[in-house]
């Protein structure tokens, strides 16, 4: 059913894109056409700043902004639109949980990471671990590139406050299964975080149902624009940690000496926000719907065990990550023995295939596998087999090229 | 495929001053963390003049064809001659022209070198 679903990204049907094998989804998605349209003509017809002007043009654009909120809150089953916070991607969402969270936190207290967390979900902790004295701690991940549930039970204890993990690795593809870590840290009154940039884009997520405290995501891997990133926290949370960033729209009174936070979600919304961008995310999560989970999910599992099969049948070339298809999606990095990722890339670029070499911001994670660097190829909804094939064929002709 | 011509995949593999110069007079290093690239220069100066030089180094075939064809092109060279080579320099010698991301894995040797040479910048 998506087997045209190129046809919906202008990139593809007329852009430079055209004949591009674009595997490149895990760092960032193309844009589909009613995003970009919604975008223009809401500049075109609706522009105005959110939130202060009282004329018309003002809360209309203060209406469309706040009903993208909306459906940003139906996408990932949120309680209430004031759990939504908009900010400027994954990695800023992340540091205003570790930054405002921590500073409440006692030396020696634990943050519980996995070996397999994204830069964006690693350094900030790791940063407030040596502002507060806190303890990371990483749950460890087996040669294949799952967590170890065996290990879980060591992590716990009762100076664990946080656990923050991705729910879909950006390196492995591996799909973690939260349930029984979220169980765990329940039991030890812990907080839970999720790092959901990838996953949001493959499987749908209910945070409700997970029952945690906050989960980030970033419009540009989800067909929306750049610039803009979700952060859900439940409404306790929110209202337990303090305000981020300081200054316009966040505050409620201020004097020459003091100032009072605004309720949520303004109190985590400094500034002018990215207005078009969060009618684009909006645009983005409602094309997602309009093609339907199921839709996705089973396109998605069909490239998923159709890109295992053929890419372990290739000569010496190593996947990192699970080798079998359940609980990991469509994301494959690998190493090629006698080619540097860069000369893979490249010559797949002559080849008009599109793949990332290098660390994909996992360093710590290509080091625990003894490696400076990977090709990764990683699907989406747009992609067929007959891409796979294509990576395939270029991979198969690097080797010949460099024996 | 131009970024893998003839003459680079021929440097890659038989890579021209390959070794080590234990009476090395300058030795130089560089490397890119992104990737693990590396190249190691050493060269030998006589009357500000390279006499002998050879190079270490792993990485991708546009790093280590790089250094392979610096390495040839500067022997006998003054140093101060060297001193001016800069990213045209790079590309001249490897008759293509990277990509930005892709230059950088050129110029890695050339930043080696100079090191070696103790040229700044």
């Amino acid at each position: 059913m998506l087997d045209n679903s190129r046809d919906l990204f202008p990139i593809f049907s007329a852009g430079a894109g055209k004949n591009l094998a674009y595997l490149d989804n895990a760092a960032s998605t193309q844009k589909p056409t009613v995003v970009l349209e919604q975008m223009d003509k809401f500049y075109r017809t609706s522009y105005a700043n959110v939130h202060r002007g009282l004329y018309k043009l003002a809360e209309n654009a203060t209406t469309e902004y706040e009903a993208a909120r909306e459906i940003v809150r139906k996408f990932i089953n949120a309680k209430k639109d004031s759990e939504i916070i908009f900010t400027r991607n994954t990695n800023a969402s992340l540091n205003l949980v570790a930054q405002s969270y921590c500073q409440q936190l006692a030396p020696g207290d634990e943050i519980l990471l996995t070996e397999m967390e994204h830069h964006a979900n690693l350094v900030p902790w790791q940063q407030m671990a040596q502002r507060y004295k806190l303890k990371v701690r990483y749950l460890p991940i087996t040669t294949e590139g799952r967590l170890d549930e065996k290990k879980y039970d060591d992590y716990f204890n009762s100076r664990t406050r946080v656990v923050s993990l991705t729910a879909m690795s950006n390196v492995l593809g591996t799909v973690p299964v939260l349930e029984p870590l979220i169980a765990r840290a329940k039991a030890a009154r812990s907080r839970v975080i999720i790092d959901a940039a990838q996953a949001v884009a493959h499987f749908p997520v209910d945070v409700q149902k997970l029952g945690i405290d906050a989960l980030a995501f970033s419009g540009h891997k989800i067909f929306g624009p750049t610039g803009i990133g979700v952060l859900y926290g439940q409404e306790e949370f929110l209202n337990a940690i303090p305000p981020f960033e300081y200054g316009s729209n966040m505050i409620d009174q201020v004097t020459y000496e003091a100032a009072t936070w605004s309720p949520l979600p303004t109190k985590f919304e400094a500034g002018t926000p990215p207005i078009a961008e969060v009618i684009g995310l909006g645009a983005a999560l409602e094309f997602i719907k309009r093609l339907g989970w199921p839709v996705i999910c089973q396109h998605e599992a069909d490239l998923t065990a159709y890109g295992l099969s053929v890419l372990l049948k290739v000569k010496s070339l190593k996947i990192i990550g699970p080798h079998t298809p359940e609980n990991r999606g469509p994301i494959f990095a690998f190493t090629v023995d006698g080619v540097h990722p860069h000369d893979l890339a490249s010559v797949l670029d002559s080849v008009e295939v599109a793949v990332r070499s290098g660390h994909h911001c996992a360093l710590p994670l290509h080091s625990k596998f003894g490696l400076t660097a990977s090709t990764r190829a990683s699907f989406t909804i747009y992609n067929t087999k007959q891409e796979i094939d294509r990576l395939v064929e270029g991979i198969k002709q690097t080797q010949k090229l460099f024996s | 495929m131009d970024l893998y011509q003839q003459n680079i995949l021929d440097h890659y593999k038989n890579p021209r001053h390959h070794g080590l110069l234990p009476n090395a007079t300058g030795r130089g290093e560089a490397s890119n963390l992104a990737c693990g690239d590396a190249v190691n220069f050493q060269v030998k100066l006589a009357k500000d003049k390279i006499t002998a030089i050879a190079w270490s180094g792993q990485g991708c075939v546009l790093s280590q064809a790089a250094a392979s064809l610096l390495a040839e092109n500067v022997i006998g060279k003054k140093r101060e001659m060297v001193s001016k080579y800069n990213n045209e320099t790079m590309i001249k010698l490897l008759e293509i022209t990277p990509g930005p991301n892709r230059l950088r894995c050129a110029l890695l040797s050339l930043d080696a070198l100079k090191k070696a040479l103790q040229i700044c910048g």
